[in-house]
């Protein structure tokens, strides 16, 4: 038994033996959730990283790169020592990813305290965007606040009066719910944030339905956005009173609530900074390349920020010359963010977070399958409201 | 006071307190007779929901994907039961809480890798998606009441079981006391059997029941586990007629809870606070109900005699 | 202490672990590892969470579902004080460990007068509350966490926790005191009622020994090493978060002090090693790892019930 053992050990110390290879190629690490249900989003988000390779031909600034996905497990202390590891043992030049703010929120310190620049592909911890912000520090997606802020507009404009909230009693859940407040004019005339092992919404849909208002907003996002909006149908408030979402109604999973044959969800509003059929030339590529890539899909928002992640840093990468380990260089190039977005063209605040548009987005059915479309610009050129906090 | 709100909140209440009934009114089972502290018995919950989506979606019917699933879970059960379970009958508590915490990690990622982590979902018939309208207003979604209907049909098919048939008797017996019911000379290796198998199909009816409102996901079982466990204490563990009482209590209480906390927090505090208050409070109520219970009356509100 | 333990195997192997501990920071860089001495650092810090679980569950019997608490308790101590700009060690770890103690204190008063299942049934409905209650607190970053700024300042220019190597012999020392601690503990009378109320409560009350005080004071005694990890993690990790609280990561603890061997003095650190380092190990190859994991953990409980103690015990009697 003993000598099992001894024999066991070099095998797995050699598993841990990092790649001694061409020491010169650029390296990415990329955290995201490739494990657990939440593994819709990181699939996603992967095949994104690797079409925006494809694109750029396996090169930034004329050297090649290579990409380290690790997994997080959709835990904080994990995420933390994979990004640890990505340091330390596999030297990479660069992190992305990051899909969630408490991740992100232990994470970041290192890589930022290791001198590395990060980007975040998804979380919008607001305080990043304000008091928190690093030069070092970049952020593809948005601040938390932006896109409910964007939903609260896109509801005065739409002439709700009276709103009913539903959201989760988590962080990013009563974030977005402060953010619809924020612009919402009209009355909120009930407002339920329940606790995230649930998924029976039996209470809560009475409640809404006693409270007779003209409009129902929701952040109901991942596995609760199915459970949810089976209900709403069966409770029968599909037929009386419309929808607003945000980050529930997604390229992620539009085809299973197309495969369960949610109908009432076809002509409903969601507010986001892109849709698949946003009219530019990158858009266009990376929307067609991501179906081949991946089923046949549409992207969703997760995938289009890991491409313009990617995009971003070898933009930085390319006015350094090349030199991914000129920090200062690499950085000037991407607060400079010249390249082509899948939004279009962007800037960035003194923050690095994106200041972009936000349009309206209706759930159609082009062509047998379920899509978000573009229904106008709600906001243009939003910045994140705390951007003057920032320091930088 | 918006009394058809209340009522319908009523309804929902009773409807959780099925759902939990089916799941507590198993595991009470299993582990007032068997003694065994079955942590996987979400899983079984889960099996019951994936099975039914899939027999569903092949059999294009509803009602014809449940009935296959019934069988379906009972072999599971049976299967679990004599490959893994039967080992841990001999051991000791912390023993059964570990293994069967190994089960769940396994089933968990299992079922990920097969059925994807989108997880899978159940249609209703156009036949059960309407709303049933009663006397003076009040809605209730026609699947729901068919749950609660149903749910009750069981507790009367389980108490007609357990209090008149003989099977039933040998199952209070050995709740009661089961080393008496082995040196009388039962058969308890199939007793044992066929209690997990009743329980696992218990479980695997509420999960399948339940997936059309909240779909079928990897690790569904957990955060519903929790809440049966604290039902079997609460009701006293071996009794069905505690799990039922104390899982309609659960049931009304949590759904009272998350209605009406909020509101009643107003008289003592701003509005603000009293909403990220209620949440909290409401996740907490049941806890501390059972922290109360096993305070005043350890061994649950009607603990099987003898106990 | 007889130092003739040192020769034989599971004196070795022990030794091993500690001298690996010791020397990592060295070793790590040397094979172009230095993310091993993280990796090590977080073990350790684990591993006093773990003898804290041991001193109650392996030598008294109680198995707590909610052991993960204390861990949050502690880390949030020093998170809380931190985001109002409090740094001093001075303020931050005595209430940390005292906040810890008390807790421990109502939640063993409650608790311990159950026992067996609904004892953990109780501890595992405690820990369901904090984390709510934890998630639900908006001011302290709910589930997105706390970022903590500064390491605990002791304001000694010699000892400075923000100094990696510094922080890492504080954590080892830290858990070699509480492994000596332990040993006298359990040898101590107190330590002997203990043992022997974990084995026959009933006899014990009989020749007149109050078990409850002394199970409830192991209980505050856990508490508080628990926190005590809790404020090392969040100095180390420089950030906490309610999922140091979730159940399932008292179950990961429990598994831990089985894995090393339950009522040892070094069970705890081979069962944090061993499972952290299997984690890291499976994880790297496939995704799907669990279902490799989970299998493992069944049969280790089915056939090696007394962890890697009970192996070297099964070594020692096919030597005699």
């Amino acid at each position: 038994m003993l000598k099992k053992l001894i024999l066991a050990a070099p095998l797995s110390v050699m598993l841990l033996v990092p790649n001694v290879e061409a020491a010169e190629k650029i390296k990415v690490g990329i955290v995201i959730t490739l494990t657990t249900p939440a593994s819709i989003m990181g699939k996603q988000m992967k095949a994104a990283y690797e079409v925006a390779s494809d694109h750029l031909g396996g090169k930034m600034g004329g050297k090649e790169f290579e990409m380290i996905f690790e997994d997080d497990g959709l835990k904080p202390n994990i995420g933390k020592q994979k990004t640890e590891k990505l340091i330390k043992k596999d030297k990479v030049d660069f992190l992305t990813g990051y899909i969630w703010s408490h991740v992100m929120g232990a994470s970041a310190p290192v890589a930022l305290k290791a001198g590395k620049i990060f980007v975040s592909s998804n979380a919008g911890h607001s305080p990043y965007a304000g008091k928190m912000c690093h030069k070092n520090f970049f952020n593809a997606a948005w601040e938390n606040s932006q896109n409910p802020m964007a939903m609260g507009s896109l509801l005065n404009q739409r002439g709700v009066k009276n709103l009913y909230v539903l959201s989760l009693n988590y962080a990013a859940g009563k974030q977005m719910v402060a953010g619809v407040e924020r612009t919402f004019k009209g009355k909120v005339v009930g407002k339920d944030l329940v606790p995230m092992a649930h998924k029976d919404w039996s209470a809560e849909l009475a409640k809404v339905k006693a409270a007779k208002p003209d409009g129902v907003f929701v952040f109901y996002p991942g596995s609760w956005g199915p459970a949810f909006f089976t209900q709403y149908k069966q409770a029968g408030l599909n037929k009386t009173i419309p929808l607003y979402s945000v980050f529930s109604v997604d390229g992620a999973n539009l085809p299973v609530f197309q495969k369960r044959k949610m109908d009432h969800l076809l002509g409903t509003y969601n507010t986001m900074f892109w849709a698949p059929d946003l009219d530019n030339a990158t858009n266009k590529r990376f929307v067609a390349d991501f179906a081949k890539k991946y089923k046949g899909q549409k992207p969703s928002h997760y995938a289009a920020q890991a491409y313009d992640s990617l995009m971003l840093i070898a933009a930085g990468v390319k006015a350094a010359g090349g030199d991914a380990k000129n920090t200062d260089a690499v950085r000037k190039g991407m607060e400079k963010a010249d390249f082509d977005s899948v939004r279009g063209r962007i800037k960035f605040g003194k923050n690095h977070f994106p200041i972009q548009n936000f349009y309206a987005r209706e759930v159609v059915n082009k062509n047998g399958q379920w899509q978000v479309s573009v229904r106008g610009t709600v906001v243009k050129n939003h910045a994140p409201v705390m951007s003057n906090e920032c320091k930088l | 006071m918006n009394y058809i709100l209340l009522a319908e909140q009523i309804f929902n209440g009773f409807q959780l307190g099925i759902i939990l009934f089916l799941l507590a009114a198993g595991l009470t089972l299993v582990f007032g007779i068997m003694d065994l502290v079955n942590l996987a018995h979400g899983t079984l919950y889960m099996f019951g929901a994936f099975f039914a989506a899939t027999f569903v979606e092949l059999t294009g019917s509803l009602v014809l994907g449940m009935i296959l699933a019934l069988p379906a879970m009972l072999v599971a059960g049976i299967l679990l039961e004599v490959i893994v379970l039967r080992t841990l009958y001999e051991r000791d508590h912390l023993d059964q809480v570990l293994a069967t915490f190994g089960l769940i990690i396994f089933f968990n990622e299992l079922f990920l890798v097969v059925w994807g982590p989108e997880g899978s979902g159940i249609n209703l018939p156009p036949y059960l998606s309407g709303l049933i309208t009663l006397p003076g207003g009040i809605t209730v979604p026609e699947y729901r009441m068919v749950i609660i209907v149903s749910g009750i049909v069981i507790a009367l098919l389980l108490y007609f079981l357990v209090s008149k048939t003989r099977i039933g008797m040998l199952i209070r017996a050995g709740a009661s006391n089961r080393e008496m019911v082995g040196a009388l000379g039962i058969n308890i290796k199939l007793l044992f059997t066929l209690v997990f198998g009743l329980g696992a199909v218990l479980a695997g009816f509420a999960g399948m029941i339940i997936t059309p409102i909240t779909q079928a996901e990897s690790g569904m079982g957990e955060s519903i586990l929790i809440l049966a466990f604290v039902v079997i204490v609460i009701g006293g563990i071996g009794s069905i007629k505690g799990a039922f009482i104390a899982a309609m209590l659960t049931g009304l209480i949590d759904t009272m809870g998350r209605s009406f906390i909020d509101v009643a927090l107003l008289p003592f505090m701003d509005a603000v606070s009293a909403e990220t208050a209620g949440p909290a409070i409401s996740s907490m109520l049941i806890y501390i109900l059972m922290a109360i219970i096993l305070a005043i009356k350890p061994s649950g509100l009607f603990p099987p005699k003898g106990a | 202490m007889n130092f003739k333990i040192l020769k034989t195997p599971r004196g070795i192997y022990n030794s091993i672990l500690i001298l690996l501990c010791v020397f990592m920071p060295f070793i790590a860089p040397v094979i172009g590892q230095e993310f091993f001495t993280d990796v090590s650092a977080r073990i350790m810090i684990v591993t006093i969470a773990a003898i804290s679980l041991n001193l109650i569950m392996g030598f008294g019997g109680m198995i707590s579902f909610g052991h993960a608490i204390f861990v949050g308790i502690g880390g949030y101590a020093v998170g809380i004080f931190a985001s109002h700009g409090i740094e001093s060690a001075y303020i931050q770890w005595p209430v940390g460990i005292l906040a810890s103690g008390f807790f421990a204190l109502i939640i063993g008063a409650i608790s311990l007068r159950t026992r067996g299942v609904y004892f953990i049934m109780i501890t595992l409905a405690f820990a369901q509350m904090m984390y709510f209650l934890s998630v639900s607190v908006e001011k302290y970053g709910s589930d997105d966490g706390l970022t903590i700024d500064a390491r605990s300042n002791f304001g000694l220019s010699f000892f400075d926790l923000s100094n990696d190597l510094t922080m890492y012999y504080t954590i080892f020392i830290l858990m070699v005191a509480c492994l000596y601690f332990t040993y006298r503990l359990v040898n101590s009378r107190f330590g002997r009622v203990l043992r022997a109320a974990k084995s026959n409560d009933e006899r014990m009350h009989t020749i007149g020994y109050p078990t409850f005080g002394y199970k409830l004071t192991a209980f505050v005694i856990a508490g508080m090493m628990c926190g005590l990890s809790g404020l090392l993690t969040a100095n180390f990790e420089s950030f906490v978060s309610p999922d140091i609280m979730f159940w399932t990561f008292s179950g990961e603890l429990i598994f831990m002090v089985v894995l090393g061997g339950m009522g040892t003095i070094m069970g705890p650190l081979s069962g944090a090693f061993i499972f952290l380092f299997l984690s890291e190990i499976l994880s790297n190859i496939t995704e799907a790892w669990h279902l490799i994991f989970g299998p493992f953990l069944i049969l280790v409980v089915l056939f090696a019930r007394g962890g890697v103690d009970g192996f070297f015990t099964k070594l020692e009697r096919r030597n005699d």
